[in-house]
């Protein structure tokens, strides 16, 4: 593990500050870059022309029908709900606890929380039966129902989440506008406007250091309140499986889970892709990292004990049906796997110093990924397979539920819009903080206002 | 133009003395007759024809038939009122129910739904292993605390001032919570449009039921208790086409209901029989009350499909 080297003197400093712009700065892509770029706009074209479809014909074209009438649409929205969850994490919680290694993987953070919660806004707005509607919940909207709530909330939680990210880039944005040259004229009208001016006066940084502490401070409540609420979408109901008083704490330690192994899956492709950011993300942030999921791991782990044992021990009649498909019946190989190799393995792995290292937990947060999306199909589907009345007497095609290609097309494109706006960050903006490595290391921002600034 | 006012309001109170005086002697008489019933089967009435009845005063008057079981005007339906001064309340009797289905085919004819929907199920219910099944009749169960209605983000769906749970499909934004929150499973959504082989146009030129059949693409529907019949007193068409007389419908402000056949005291009917409410201890109150399949007048055989209907053929 490597420690942080920190300049002997002023000129060490200057030389340091140079290179860390030249490293950090945004470069253009490599082919394997370009390549992803194309496969995601396909992948969100072809999302486009289902949802198109969708506009047109109904959400018939979807697998739901009037027993399962929520689908993968909802389950999505809660996972693009969880994963954001990570901006506060990072961002607020260890800034404020004052972590010192966080700095160089905040902006990482906050970039997927923002690119989520706004995928979640849109996918709900995708599961719509008359999205042509919308302002029907700002004319006619009622308090008392908790689509309300989270509306409020998650538009809340955008706007934190977006100043949260733009504040402390605004030096970044002023990096780019000064030393980037070989730019084209409008990426560099872009840095002007974004910059608003930022002209690198440690007294700009005060203020931002202000605000970056009133947000942090902000978010955890709302951030908190997001993933509550939406759980409450399901805890408001009778349906067994959903009728829990876990279900608040059980989604958010979840989230706070699924946003780690976000992070880490993020930061290793970084490295991966782009050798330079190695000596700022070193295996140390990967160690510390790994540490961090093991033990949300575990809290999550605490917490899905409470939801699933004791109602399992006790098997009372509307719970029993719903839990016996969960553990033994169709949705078992899912159940188990999910709990198992998104949950059990990665904890046990991550005890080892062996496995947290880089590709190791590259893995193992994959596992983490995909496990969850998975977990928040189960959460919604065998519910709404188990209403209170038996399912008799309907066609049978409405008794199960298979998502069509449109729905899993569209379910996939949203994924993919978030990894574009992660990926089209990356590619404009230093996804590593430039000025707060450089505090980091003690380069007093009064250097920084010398030597970076670009002079009149 | 004080008097003048004056004039014109002795002139609108004349005029309704006068038919309160008419209707008055026609609800008089026709109850002494036992022509009214508060819920009865749709007649036509024949207008132009003259009644010779009996006055409170001992005299005899005529008046036009159509006076005593008057055809109502189509009130035209505010989805968000009620019938006014009306509670209505439906009872199931469960010892009379045989599957015969004619209930949903009514409900869907009568609400223009495609033949394989429609907003009641029959339900094959067992409560242990050791006790008979039954078939369970249920559809709306418009309660009194309504998990859908304190979800739904945009007021679209609501407690009308008669006990029905109401829907605005030109409101309806489709988010499907009223369906998640329901225990009753009681709504269905209109998941596109050529469910309905019927044009908006076609829609709206059914009368009287176009306000309850709107079926708009993207929003949910349910049993409605059909207001345009309730309002003025005529059973929905799920009771009257009970061939076992299963349904009771009435208000529960006149303490009556009616199968149709026969029509008895409604708190007689619920302390006699025993009744209940399907999921009590949710607190859903429902409006919709159930009496035990106790003394059943069939034996309980689960037939398949074609099977009852050929079964109903024969009856019909």
């Amino acid at each position: 593990m490597k420690d942080i080297i920190k300049p002997i003197d002023e000129a060490a400093a200057i030389e340091m500050l140079h290179k860390f712009n030249e490293d950090l700065l945004p470069k253009k892509f490599g082919k394997v870059g370009q390549v992803w770029v194309v496969f995601l706009c396909i992948v969100i074209g072809v999302g486009i022309y289902c949802y198109v479809k969708q506009l047109r014909q109904g959400l018939g074209v979807t697998g739901m029908g009037d027993i399962v009438s929520w689908g993968i649409y909802i389950s999505n929205f809660v996972f693009f709900v969880a994963i954001s969850l990570v901006g506060s994490l990072i961002t607020a919680i260890l800034y404020l606890l004052n972590i010192s290694w966080r700095s160089p993987i905040t902006r990482i953070a906050e970039v997927i929380a923002v690119a989520c919660i706004i995928f979640a806004g849109l996918i709900i707005i995708v599961d719509m039966g008359r999205p042509d509607r919308i302002l029907n919940m700002f004319v006619h909207g009622r308090i008392q129902s908790p689509i309300v709530w989270d509306v409020i909330v998650v538009m809340t939680y955008m706007t934190i989440s977006i100043l949260l990210l733009y504040f402390p880039l605004l030096p970044g944005i002023s990096f780019c506008r000064d030393r980037l040259t070989n730019i084209p004229k409008w990426q560099k009208t872009m840095y002007r406007w974004l910059s608003l001016g930022w002209k690198n006066k440690p007294e700009q940084y005060e203020i931002v250091k202000k605000s970056v502490t009133v947000l942090s401070i902000l978010i955890i409540p709302v951030a908190l309140s997001i993933h509550t609420v939406t759980s409450w979408l399901f805890e408001t109901t009778y349906r067994p499986g959903w009728d829990s008083t876990n279900f608040g704490a059980y989604f958010v330690s979840g989230a706070f889970m699924l946003g780690a192994g976000g992070v880490i899956a993020a930061m290793y492709i970084l490295v991966r892709f782009n050798p330079t950011y190695e000596q700022y993300i070193t295996d140390k942030h990967f160690d510390r990292m790994g540490r961090l999921l093991v033990l949300l791991s575990l809290i999550y782990f605490y917490f899905t004990i409470n939801e699933y044992m004791m109602p399992g021990y006790k098997m009372k009649g509307e719970e029993s049906a719903h839990l016996t498909e969960l553990f033994v019946g169709k949705y078992a190989f899912m159940f188990w796997s999910v709990q198992i190799i998104g949950m059990i393995i990665p904890i046990v792995l991550l005890f080892f110093n062996y496995f947290r290292r880089p590709f190791p937990m590259f893995l193992i947060s994959i596992c983490v990924i995909i496990g969850a999306w998975f977990k928040r199909f189960l959460i919604v589907i065998p519910t709404m397979l188990h209403p209170f009345l038996p399912v008799q007497q309907i066609p049978e095609a409405a008794k199960v539920y298979v998502p069509t290609f449109e729905e899993w097309s569209i379910t996939i494109a949203s994924l993919a819009g978030a990894l574009l706006i992660i990926t089209v960050f990356v590619r404009y903006f230093p996804i590593i903080s430039i000025w707060e490595v450089a505090e980091e290391r003690g380069i007093s921002h009064q250097v920084i206002y010398e030597h970076l600034n670009e002079k009149e | 133009m004080i008097e003048t006012k004056n004039e014109e309001g002795d002139a609108s109170r004349k005029k309704f003395l006068k038919l309160g005086a008419i209707g008055g002697v026609a609800i008089a008489v026709a109850g002494s007759l036992g022509i009214l019933k508060a819920f009865s089967k749709e007649e036509k009435p024949v207008t132009g024809k003259k009644v010779k009845l009996l006055s409170p005063e001992g005299k005899i008057v005529e008046v036009d038939s159509s006076y005593i079981n008057p055809e109502l005007p189509d009130i035209p339906l505010n989805i968000r009122q009620g019938a006014p001064g009306k509670k209505f309340v439906m009872v199931i009797d469960l010892s009379r129910c045989k599957n015969a289905g004619k209930c949903k085919k009514a409900c869907s004819k009568m609400h223009y739904l495609p033949p394989e929907r429609s907003f009641i199920k029959i339900e094959k219910m067992q409560d242990a292993e050791t006790t008979s099944p039954y078939w369970m009749p249920t559809p709306c169960f418009h309660c009194d605390n309504p998990p859908c209605v304190k979800v739904c983000p945009v007021d679209a769906t609501f407690k009308l001032t008669d006990g029905t749970v109401g829907i605005d499909n030109e409101r309806c934004i489709g988010c499907r919570f009223c369906m998640a929150a329901c225990p009753y499973s009681a709504r269905v959504f209109n998941w596109s449009e050529d469910l309905y082989k019927m044009s908006e146009d076609e829609l709206k030129a059914i009368k009287p039921h176009h306000q309850c059949s709107s079926h708009v693409k993207g929003t949910v529907e349910k049993c409605d208790f059909c207001p345009s019949h309730a309002q003025k007193g005529i059973l929905p068409d799920c009771v009257t086409a009970c061939p076992n007389g299963v349904f009771y419908f009435g208000d529960e402000m006149e303490d009556t209901v009616s199968n149709g056949d026969e029509t008895v005291r409604l708190s007689t009917l619920l302390k006699e029989k025993a009744a209940y409410r399907y999921l009590e201890h949710l607190g859903t109150k429902p409006r919709l009350y159930y009496l035990p399949p106790a003394n059943r007048i069939f034996p309980f055989e689960d037939k398949t499909e074609e099977k009852t209907e050929g079964v109903e053929h024969k009856q019909g």
